[in-house]
């Protein structure tokens, strides 16, 4: 490296930007909706999927509206009993398999993890596409389902209810979510694939950015565990419409199986939506601190140790089930050692800010507040981990504030922050800063203002899923439903401006946060092939000073992390 | 203080649940004190241009630091953990002497009946102090049995049993909610809880009009559906005499042992081939969907008043087996019907009425 480039902190990208015989971006390589929904760039594809989780966050959203409408007072006075079941449903199945497990790798990480490893695609193109398109099949037939009436069984199917009583459209919605699993697990298999054989020349295991190591992570259990939820959804759907007696009682079968099976997945589900978002947050962290990340390989053990632990744990679902007690502590102890390396992330996340040269920016408003929720939503994790507190708030509003508090407050959080820091490098447009910061600030306040009271709520008593409710809750609904409205409104808001911005925003330069990785030594935006030359990688991830020496004001960029030569 | 804050205590287990939860809140304040305050702190400190000592980071903090707050952590966490599930393990098993209720949940009602016969709709009435054993089931599909004042909850299983205890410290009136969602009215699935002093209780349990207990209906069904035919005493079939099996250890064909208890006797009922008695040729038919779950508690209540094993000692205040007229059993709580037109307002367990 030349010592020029050193002195200017965008000497590199300058130049490149400088020169008229750039390759068209990949926005270019075709305006009709046949390039797009032919197009096997990673890219593409990954707009492709922002377009139908931002659909399908909505539709969640909608249903999420009406339920928090409901509940405002104790009486049945906006939805009638059915009506409100098939809301709820509706929003959990939505949201965790159309929005939340598919979000942040799907768009962010199909977009940056080529760019971030120094690749030009996936290595599976194809398959990439197809995967977006098992995923809108999926959407479509759970999407039927509800034209079709609707599904009353909550996004957790519980036999015999689903199997045998409920009268409404869950094979369809089954079916759906059935398709969608092949979906994740073919992103899963590209991204390992990709991870494994398509790192640019230099980038070793322990130089990969924790953002990768992350989408690695997710992959894994995306690879581990889905299968069991299709293999689940099968029996489902065999004795709902063969008559098969699997899971129904009545006829020998046995519907603890089925809770066992469910959360094999789903408990690991969870750390699906939250290792990404943890990915995201050590990249904008790191950029806006100016610092290194602080333990790296902590961190990456903390990724690998939370996706293996995270297996283990799906018995603290079912404390009241009538478990064997002795079966019960054990899932009680693993589900407190998984806390621990999300605890140590933690303060690793904290450690970064130390000496740092701070900056607040929207992504890293949204990352300090990420920090916030995701504390509170891993503590009080730990008191559902305790069996004799489990068994007074399972079921409870204790446990919905808890899991909103990783899977929204958190890992939308991240998401927001992701879409944010990346926007330049995938619009090529900046987005008016201080609407995103008022979002940002709004969001975290209207989230605590929702979730907050439901803990109280929760441990005084109020079960889930009652669209009626004894009186003494409503103080407690009312505030909640209150901060439901500032949420919404807090979410539309980017809708709103990064629409704005992609049509009228000021252009972005390549690298507009002066940030480390690799994804940022291309044009924004990228060119079909991603890079201009070869990347080449020379040093550590988040390379924002020297090592050993203090970040200063306005730190040159250090070009050692990657190069377009 | 804070009363507000936190639901009525009054059960032996609600005051140990709640010491657990103010601790972990008061452990996870703490820290999200420190999580935030730090974040607080670095962000205006060394906010960007700041005049803030950036120098090379100690050395102190580094890999050891890393390892030192790592296993605080688990140090912590496995603290809590120990704290939470001793506190579990005591309340493990239920005490001897305790009432025995067997709750039927279906879609949308509680059925309740006691031992001693009384049987209710969406209501228990129970004597203060006194420790209660439920035993619970379900017809249809799977509920859950919430006193949030007893920081109490099970799942009932359709055709299976499940267990746990109480011991209510209080008198009043207590919710009985449904945790598990059971279809569309489950938020309706709403009953009371009505905690008693011992003679008001007494007094109740006079009140009622005399029905049936348990044990009596089930000596009917054993004549009835045919069970005295082999099981009787000098019946002409070879059949194990069930005289004084409750509770006791029986021998089973193959050289393992079982105790007669109420997972066996109905397991015995309906998969009669699985344990079969040593010395007895496997001849019993199945009476798997001849025999509800009401059915089965009865006869099992029956077995267990032939039987002279530890659960079967008679209950202080009870009349004795032999003073129950027998007479058809009346459900005396306003009925609620399946699928009947309900009122469109929940329905309000109502101020504890203390006395």
């Amino acid at each position: 490296m030349t010592a020029d480039v050193a002195e200017s902190p965008t000497a590199l990208a300058d130049r490149g930007e400088l020169a008229l015989d750039l390759p068209e971006s990949y926005l270019a390589a075709g305006y009709t909706l046949r390039s797009w929904l032919t197009s096997t760039d990673h890219k593409r594809i990954a707009i492709l999927y922002a377009i139908s989780i931002t659909l399908f966050f909505f539709i969640g959203g909608a249903a999420a509206t009406i339920v928090r409408l409901e509940l405002f007072t104790p009486k049945a006075d906006v939805v009638g009993a059915d009506t409100y079941n098939k809301l709820f449903t509706l929003h959990g199945v939505v949201m965790v398999w159309f929005f939340l497990i598919p979000s942040i790798p799907t768009t962010l990480g199909n977009f940056l993890l080529p760019l971030m490893i120094g690749a030009r695609d996936m290595a599976f193109p194809k398959l990439n596409l197809a995967s977006w398109y098992l995923n809108i099949a999926g959407g479509i037939l759970t999407a039927s389902a509800m034209l079709a009436g609707g599904i009353d069984t909550g996004w957790t199917f519980y036999v015999p209810y689903s199997t045998v009583f409920s009268n409404t459209a869950v094979s369809l919605g089954v079916l759906g979510v059935f398709v969608s699993g092949f979906s994740t697990i073919a992103t899963g298999v590209n991204f390992i694939a990709t991870t494994h054989t398509l790192r640019a020349p230099g980038m070793t295991w322990f130089k990969l950015p924790l953002f990768v190591w992350a989408m690695y992570t997710t992959s894994l259990i995306f690879v581990l565990a889905t299968p069991v939820l299709a293999v689940t959804l099968l029996l489902v759907l065999a004795e709902r419409l063969f008559g098969l007696p699997i899971f129904d009682p009545a006829r020998g079968g046995d519907p603890i199986l089925f809770q066992h099976l469910f959360w094999f997945y789903s408990h690991p589900a969870v750390y699906i939506m939250i290792l990404p978002a943890m990915g995201v947050i050590s990249e904008v962290i790191t950029c806006f601190a100016r610092r290194r990340i602080f333990g790296y390989t902590f961190m990456v053990y903390a990724l690998v140790a939370i996706a293996v632990i995270g297996f283990f744990t799906w018995g603290h679902h079912m404390f009241t089930s009538g478990m064997s007690p002795f079966a019960a502590l054990v899932f009680s102890f693993l589900s407190f050692i998984v806390a621990v390396p999300s605890a140590i992330k933690v303060f690793n996340w904290t450690a970064t800010l130390y000496r740092g040269q701070i900056g607040f920016e929207s992504p890293m408003l949204y990352a300090l507040g990420f920090v916030g929720l995701f504390t509170v939503g891993g503590l009080t994790g730990l008191f559902l981990a305790s069996i004799p507190i489990d068994v007074h708030v399972q079921d409870t509003y204790f446990v919905v504030a808890h899991f909103h508090y990783i899977m929204v407050g958190a890992s939308v959080s991240a998401y927001f922050a992701g879409l944010h820091f990346w926007w330049p490098k995938v619009t090529g447009r900046m987005y008016p800063e201080t609407w995103a910061k008022f979002a940002a600030i709004l969001m975290f306040f209207g989230f605590n203002l929702t979730f907050f009271p439901q803990f109280i709520a929760g441990y005084l008593g109020m079960p889930r899923r009652y669209h009626v409710y004894p009186p003494e809750f409503q103080v407690w609904n009312v505030l909640s439903s209150s901060g439901a409205a500032v949420l919404a409104a807090a979410y539309l808001m980017p809708l709103g401006y990064l629409t704005w911005s992609v049509f009228f925003g000021e252009r972005a330069r390549n690298d507009p946060w002066n940030a480390s990785g690799l994804e940022w030594r291309t044009t924004s935006p990228p060119p079909r092939e991603n890079f201009l030359g070869k990347p080449e990688v020379l040093a550590m991830p988040y390379n924002y000073h020297p090592e050993g020496a203090p970040p200063i004001k306005d730190q040159p960029r250090i070009p050692a992390q990657g190069s377009l030569t | 203080m804070f009363s507000w804050l936190m639901p009525e205590q009054a059960s032996v287990q609600a005051p140990r649940v709640d010491a657990i939860f103010l601790g972990l809140t008061a452990i996870s304040a703490i820290i999200v004190l420190l999580v935030v305050g730090l974040l607080v702190t670095f962000s205006i400190r060394f906010r960007r241009g700041s005049k803030a000592n950036r120098d090379e980071l100690p050395s102190l903090v580094s890999r050891e630091f890393e390892i030192g707050w790592t296993v605080a952590t688990l140090f912590v966490f496995v603290f809590i953990f120990w704290w939470a599930a001793s506190a579990e393990i005591g309340a493990f098993v239920a005490p001897k002497d305790a009432i025995e209720v067997h709750v039927v949940a279906k879609q949308w009602m509680w059925k309740t009946q006691s031992s001693n016969g009384a049987r209710e709709i969406n209501e228990l009435h129970v004597p203060v102090g006194a420790p209660v054993r439920l035993i619970l089931t379900s017809q249809d599909v799977i509920h859950s049995f919430y006193v949030p004042a007893f920081r109490l909850k099970r799942d009932a299983l359709p055709d299976q049993q499940t267990e746990t205890w109480f011991k209510a410290t209080k008198t009043g009136t207590f919710h009985l909610l449904c945790t598990e969602y059971c279809g569309t009215d489950h938020a309706r699935m709403l009953g009371r809880i009505i905690v008693l002093e011992p003679e008001d209780y007494a007094r109740w349990l006079s009140a009622q009009p005399e029905g049936d207990d348990l044990a009596h209906q089930g000596e009917r069904l054993f004549t009835a559906r045919g069970c005295a035919g082999c099981h009787a005493p000098g019946s002409a079939v070879h059949a194990p005499d069930l005289a004084g099996i409750w509770g006791r250890e029986v021998q089973l064909a193959g050289g393992r042992t079982v105790t007669a208890d109420g997972a066996y006797i109905r397991d015995s009922i309906l998969q009669p081939k699985r344990d079969v008695v040593a010395g007895y040729e496997p001849i019993m038919p199945s009476y798997a969907g001849l025999l509800s779950d009401g059915e089965i508690q009865e006869l099992t209540a029956y077995i267990r008043a032939l039987g002279s094993g530890p659960r079967a000692s008679r209950r202080l205040g009870e009349p004795p087996l032999s003073s129950r007229v027998p007479g058809g059993p009346e459900e005396r709580s306003p009925a609620m019907v399946p699928g009947a037109p309900v009122a469109d307002t929940p329905t309000p367990a109502g101020p504890p009425t203390r006395r």
